[in-house]
């Protein structure tokens, strides 16, 4: 072999940037951490590292998508977009988690180092052009994730949903892993775009489909959905209420973004379809109806991300670039209000009536104490809900209209009518916050503000989502943006 | 395809009836004649005491992590060094390019040493 093949050309250093840049950034943040326990200055590199990548990935969006580092991970275009709502996802709980955690007395300089490798491993993840970067991607993720769970070890649960979810995920990687290997045995190939070739060349049999079938198990639990999603209650629920919020929406991202690479490229649709057809209807029924019987808020929106894993599902089951385009951009609005809301709630911890126990009932006035909150969190219920005018309305016209247009009528249908039971329990945490009246308990409300990096990050989600709506233009880009995604899809390299 | 695995079955096979074989060998020839030490559960040559379960200190996982750690490392510089000779002859460059490559995992690694030892990890 030619030696300059072992010599990455610069260009693919460039490319790969972002993911070397946050490497890094995480090992100062340990290097930090070393000699300054605990520093501020940690938060501060973690965000601005973020900030940094995240505008390289903003200048690389229209680029035409291209392989790099031997045609392991995609770059620019989709690729771009996955890892700007990675990286957006991120930055946004960077500046909510910090004052958090100090107030909790658990700002370690080890959690930015973790959120920073996590967010590599899931950027490996969403772009991945191998199965080998896909589970390499996944794994870093899935580690950092189990320690961040358990960062509060003392509080109730806490350890007992770090451990579920560690067991539970490990024994889903190796589903996953297990599936890589029998697809790798049937076609030997690990390159997602030599499957179509030798798919078309051998005889695809039983090893082949049970290996996907194993991935799908594998994705299936990453995005939490049901048969697969036992865990996401517990796991949202016992972890810091900033970094569920991380969990709910970046590693959502990623896994999805896989799974619209691994069937949308790899796999022909006329064997997948049928089934994720099947797990999205599912997800979004038992979603739905459970989280209407919580009482927990937390658990609520652990049910509620349940169910939106079923409407991203809708759209990929239509197995048309439109759909796959949709999904995506239902992903980008998901994770802006699912960190708005997951935001807000940890604010509300701090008012030092109910702690992280929040049930609905608790939150009675806290719309009219705390107005910011109230203001947010009704934008971002709304957009859950997709009521018209906001984003999370347009994301499920963009997932349900291709369902429709491939034959799902009656999925698409399904996830219209799920929607409309989902208004139920959003809207009741809307109505305690801001009708009911707040009781006159002996314990005073000892709130001390939302610091004001984090009051800009969580006006900022609910900015973005109205933005959305009230500046045409902004729309018609986007619009326009996601008309060009799905060409992308089909025509990377 | 599946007859190429057949001598790995045949393998396994034989390697199961051996040791059943040899099991069953030694429960019905063997003599027996059992004393009190030789009844004693076995703790690589402790005496043993007390319960096994027991409560023992977390630091005990805190040093096979660390043995993990660089017991991987040992791992992967092996065949790294083997094949290091391979790439030096082909060309000095390369060379340096595949050093700098495992210098950076070393690098990374050594930072875990510097944290887990200022973060008081080996203290006891």
């Amino acid at each position: 072999m030619d030696i300059t093949f072992y010599f990455p050309p610069l260009a693919d250093y460039v490319a790969t940037f972002p993911m070397l840049v946050l490497a890094v950034a995480a090992l100062l943040c340990v290097v930090v951490d070393i000699f300054y326990n605990d520093a501020k200055g940690v938060a501060i590199l973690a965000g601005a590292s973020l900030l940094v990548t995240l505008l390289f990935e903003a200048a690389r969006l229209s680029l035409p998508p291209a392989k790099a580092l031997y045609g392991m991970v995609y770059v620019g275009g989709t690729a771009s977009l996955v890892n700007m709502t990675i990286l957006f996802s991120g930055f946004l709980t960077v500046l909510i988690a910090q004052p958090y955690l100090k107030r909790l007395g658990r700002n370690y300089g080890e959690v930015y180092a973790l959120l920073l490798v996590a967010v590599v491993g899931m950027m490996a993840l969403g772009s991945a052009a191998n199965l080998l970067t896909l589970f390499a991607g996944l794994e870093t993720m899935s580690v950092c994730l189990y320690i961040l769970t358990a960062l509060v070890r003392e509080k109730d649960g806490a350890i007992e949903s770090a451990l579920k979810y560690f067991l539970l995920g490990a024994f889903s990687t190796g589903f996953l892993l297990y599936g890589i290997a029998l697809i790798y045995g049937a076609t030997g190939t690990m390159d997602l775009s030599d499957f179509a070739d030798r798919l078309a060349s051998t005889n695809a049999g039983v090893m082949f489909w049970g290996g996907t079938a194993l991935l799908l198990v594998g994705f299936f639990f990453k995005v939490s959905a049901v048969p697969f999603h036992m865990w996401t209650p517990d796991v949202y629920q016992g972890a810091p209420t900033p970094i569920s919020g991380f969990m709910a929406t970046a590693s959502k991202t990623s896994a999805f973004a896989a799974m619209v690479l691994v069937l949308g490229r790899a796999l022909p649709s006329a064997q997948w379809q049928t089934t994720v057809a099947i797990v999205a209807l599912l997800s979004m029924v038992i979603g739905n109806f459970v989280a209407l019987a919580q009482s927990n808020v937390k658990r609520m929106l652990a049910y509620s991300s349940i169910a939106h894993a079923g409407y991203v599902l809708t759209g990929i089951a239509s197995a048309t670039p439109e759909g796959y385009a949709g999904a995506l951009y239902y992903l980008l609005v998901y994770t802006v209000m699912n960190v708005g809301a997951f935001g807000v709630l940890a604010y509300l911890e701090h008012d030092n009536r109910q702690g992280d126990t929040q049930t609905v009932d608790s939150l009675a006035g806290t719309g009219q104490r705390y107005p910011l909150l109230g203001v947010v969190m009704a934008v971002c219920l709304f957009s859950l809900l997709g009521f018209p005018p906001l984003a999370g309305f347009f994301g499920k016209v963009y997932v349900f209209g291709p369902a429709v247009k491939s034959g799902l009528a009656w999925l698409a249908v399904a996830g219209v009518l799920t929607s409309a039971v989902s208004a139920a329990y959003y809207l009741r945490v809307l109505y305690v916050m801001w009708m009911k009246p707040s009781p006159d308990d002996a314990v005073a409300p000892q709130f001390e503000g939302v610091p004001p990096l984090a009051a800009v990050a969580l006006a900022g989600c609910a900015a973005f989502l109205l933005l959305l709506t009230f500046t045409p233009w902004v729309m018609d880009a986007a619009v326009a943006f996601f008309r060009d995604v799905p060409a992308a899809i089909v025509s990377l390299p | 395809m599946l007859a190429s695995f057949i001598p790995l079955f045949l393998q396994i096979l034989m390697a199961a009836g051996l040791a059943y074989t040899l099991l069953i060998a030694a429960k019905k020839l063997g003599p027996k004649r059992p004393n009190a030490v030789k009844t004693m559960a076995y703790e690589s040559g402790m005496d043993p005491v007390g319960t096994a379960r027991d409560r023992y200190s977390v630091k005990f996982y805190l040093v096979a992590m660390i043995f993990i750690v660089f017991d991987v490392e040992v791992v992967f510089l092996y065949p790294w060094a083997v094949t290091f000779r391979e790439f030096l002859t082909r060309s000095p460059q390369l060379g340096l390019f595949v050093l700098g490559v495992v210098g950076v995992f070393l690098a990374v690694l050594t930072l875990g040493l510097v944290y887990d030892i200022k973060k008081g990890g080996l203290e006891f």
